[in-house]
């Protein structure tokens, strides 16, 4: 009864690959494809393409046919793909707490021989990365791409005009709201509708105010470890701001997949935006001479007074991860060990990356960065990287789909203040380790 | 368009159709019931199926008895889905009716002009919805959007992020985009009400109005119940237009049943949840089917052209 239902499911989707277990090898190239899918923005999916046309031109026996989706509905896809047997031979995702849903259903490789017979893969990079990719201590995924961490960014014309200087901490943040609305500017650009550009606020307030051990409790299921005072506080810090106007009028029907949010800062409509690294990219490119003109400022996020959190630490995506699909063929399989070895962060990948504004987890990846136009981010992201004490990943990747949902959802409904940081927690507390 | 010159007249059937049933006719319904069997109920026995279980769309399938429905109905989301749903179908059936209704009968005269606004009023409705929920979401943006555009005040509402506002404007866009085939409903009801119904009135001394409210009034209550049924079961299963508008939001405020049923199915992993919730969607809509045929009288099929 199962099996079919998987399939209904799969085929209410778009056309997928051919199934990945299906089809003995009969010697032709052609049955013996890997495949890939990954995401289709720009100018990361440039760089994504290209990587595998290197690798087909250079391994004509053994070639990667891939497929670009966008964010929302490749997740939704791979998920269904996943279930029904049919996922592609590499399976691109965030690590945390859905790769740990494809381990549990047996759908991915391990990796863990593969990365000690392969030292020097392993060794290159970033060994923070890694957490992301490790389940109960096994590897399952290749770190791959680029870290992104969440960026303070402001408008440095904006901030001119209003004769204020950018934040040094969240008091000052508090006294910069007023002074922005009465120039009839927004303070803080943001995407509410979205929900996880909400959750960006509260990752650094639990940890500039609690450090990593408050929200690292309810990760490890805790029992009550959202009542953490450090919790509530920064709770209540959120509401205060949303309530003194600090956000964008509308916020909570704008989407960070359209970059209207982005737009706001660079028309100058809001002076600041808490975001991904990965914006850089896009309003180098969307906002005329915003970034080129050196206009936009950026910052890591200001500690909070009395915190007890490293203004250090900073949270994001540690890396990009590229899993193995437990149902491709053997030759599949090792193709696509061979594209990790050979071609996932390799010297011109590794170029190519950083020339997207964003930086590579390869460690000494700065050398490939003095000749880069976007030197200063980078060697900005590079320095937040490095010295971070702790770099969390988000919290709705390290969570699993169900409890991350419950999570925005209550997320999004503190931002909207209708319920109090206190039914927040009540909320949260409810749902621990499910 | 203007075919209907002379009204169809219900009563006995013709000899012909009379003979040709138990012969080829229970044979035509057949594609029709395959396709239903196949896409219609199969489905269904699978949604019930997987209420009855725990699965997260990638393990195995575990059939876990009633746990999914436990965390269904117990869940107070779920009363708040009801209630957005049920809000969405009633508002949206008050404003749409008296519309449709009054744009039908307008439209049922047959001078030329109205024939041309005919055309143009059928437009919203060959839109495909998720193109509309775009282009509304980009006219409504508070900073980017009409109002900021032309430097109306007025329009520079937080159209889609205050709980109140964002659902008139669901309502409102639905309604957009449906008035125009349930007028066309009650355009055709009104042309079959025959004409010597009308000259017997006049002849009686009635005006417009009295006309309308004791001749066609009456005389559409079929098409009102046709066309209320499609209406509240349709809005029940509204799905993609407020996915993109609002995505249930602010918050949970325009969160329906069918968005819900999509979010812990898909996003959250929970199938089974989901499902029960998908089971509940069919049920309340059946339900609703059979009320409104209940609503229409004990024979739905009877004439009314008795005398005419």
């Amino acid at each position: 009864m199962g099996i079919p239902l998987g399939a209904a499911l799969a085929a209410c989707g778009t056309s997928g690959p051919t199934p990945a277990g299906g089809g003995a090898s009969s010697g032709g190239t052609a049955n013996n494809k890997a495949t890939y899918w990954f995401l289709s923005v720009q100018p990361q999916e440039g760089v994504r393409t290209r990587a595998v046309e290197r690798f087909n031109k250079a391994n004509p026996n053994g070639q990667i046919a891939f497929t670009a989706l966008q964010n929302d509905a490749y997740k939704t896809k791979i998920k269904t793909s996943i279930g029904a047997g049919q996922a592609p031979t590499i399976i691109w995702g965030w690590g945390g707490g859905t790769l740990r849903t494809y381990v549990q259903a047996g759908q991915v490789e391990d990796l863990t021989p593969w990365f000690e017979q392969n030292p020097a893969v392993k060794d290159r990079l970033f060994a923070s990365s890694f957490g992301a990719a490790t389940i109960d201590g096994k590897i399952y995924a290749m770190p791959a791409e680029t870290m992104q961490p969440i960026v303070l960014y402001y408008n440095k014309k904006v901030f001119d005009q209003v004769g204020v200087k950018p934040p040094e901490s969240w008091a000052d943040i508090m006294a910069l709201v007023p002074k922005f609305n009465a120039a009839g500017i927004a303070p803080f650009s943001l995407g509410g509708q979205s929900r996880w550009t909400n959750m960006m606020w509260l990752e650094f307030l639990f940890d500039r105010i609690g450090g990593p051990e408050v929200f690292q409790a309810v990760f490890d299921a805790k029992k009550d470890a959202w009542s953490n005072p450090a919790a509530l506080d920064a709770l209540t810090k959120l509401q205060e701001l949303v309530k003194a106007n600090g956000f964008i009028k509308g916020f909570s029907s704008i989407t960070a997949d359209s970059n209207a949010d982005q737009a706001l800062l660079y028309t100058g409509k809001a002076a600041m935006m808490l975001h991904g690294g990965w914006t850089y990219g896009s309003m180098k490119t969307d906002g005329g001479d915003f970034v080129s003109g050196g206009h936009l400022g950026y910052m890591n996020f200001p500690p909070v007074d009395g915190g007890k959190g490293d203004p250090s630490n900073t949270v994001g995506n540690p890396g990009q991860y590229l899993s193995i699909s437990s149902k491709a063929t053997p030759e599949q399989k090792e193709i696509a060990k061979k594209f990790f070895a050979t071609a996932v962060l390799n010297d011109e990948d590794v170029k190519e990356w950083a020339g997207t504004g964003a930086v590579p987890i390869v460690n000494g990846a700065d050398s490939a960065f003095a000749t880069s136009e976007d030197a200063d981010f980078l060697k900005f992201v590079y320095g937040i990287a490095s010295n971070a004490k702790t770099f969390a990943q988000s919290w709705d990747q390290a969570l699993s789909p169900a409890a991350a949902e419950v999570l925005l959802d209550n997320i999004a409904k503190l931002f909207q203040l209708s319920i109090t940081p206190q039914e927040f927690v009540t909320n949260m507390n409810a749902v621990i380790g499910s | 368009m203007s075919t209907f010159t002379t009204p169809a007249r219900r009563g006995t059937p013709p000899p012909a159709a009379r003979k040709a049933r138990g012969g080829v006719l229970p044979w035509l319904a057949v594609p029709a019931l395959v396709l239903f069997v196949a896409f219609g109920v199969i489905p269904l026995i699978g949604v019930l199926f997987l209420s009855f279980t725990s699965w997260d769309g990638l393990g195995e399938i575990q059939l876990s008895g009633l746990t999914s429905w436990r965390a269904v109905l117990g869940d107070p989301n779920l009363l708040h889905s009801l209630w957005v749903t049920l809000l969405v179908m009633v508002v949206s059936w008050a404003v749409q009716t008296p519309a449709s209704i009054l744009l039908g009968v307008f439209l049922a005269g047959r001078q030329r002009y109205r024939a041309v606004l005919a055309v143009l009023y059928f437009i919203p409705l060959l839109l495909s919805q998720a193109a509309i929920a775009i282009a509304y979401k980009a006219l409504l943006d508070p900073n980017f959007g009409l109002g900021a555009g032309l430097h109306i005040d007025l329009l520079i509402q937080d159209w889609l992020g205050e709980p109140i506002l964002a659902f008139s404007v669901v309502i409102f866009v639905v309604s957009w985009q449906f008035i125009p085939f349930h007028s066309l409903i009650y355009q055709g009801g009104v042309r079959q009400i025959p004409q010597s119904l009308y000259e017997a009135a006049e002849i009686d001394g009635a005006g417009r109005v009295r006309k309308f409210f004791s001749i066609t009034l009456p005389q559409l209550k079929y098409t009102i119940i046709t066309s209320s049924t499609l209406m509240v079961v349709g809005s029940l299963t509204f799905f993609d237009l407020i996915f993109v508008l609002t995505a249930g939001g602010p918050a949970d405020a325009t969160r329906v049943l069918a968005l819900d049923m999509y979010k812990r199915g898909f996003q959250a992993s929970q199938m089974g949840p989901a499902s029960a919730i998908a089971v509940i969607l069919v049920l309340v809509g059946l339900a609703l089917a059979l009320l409104l045929r209940r609503l229409g009288g004990r024979d739905a099929n009877a004439s009314q052209m008795e005398g005419a």
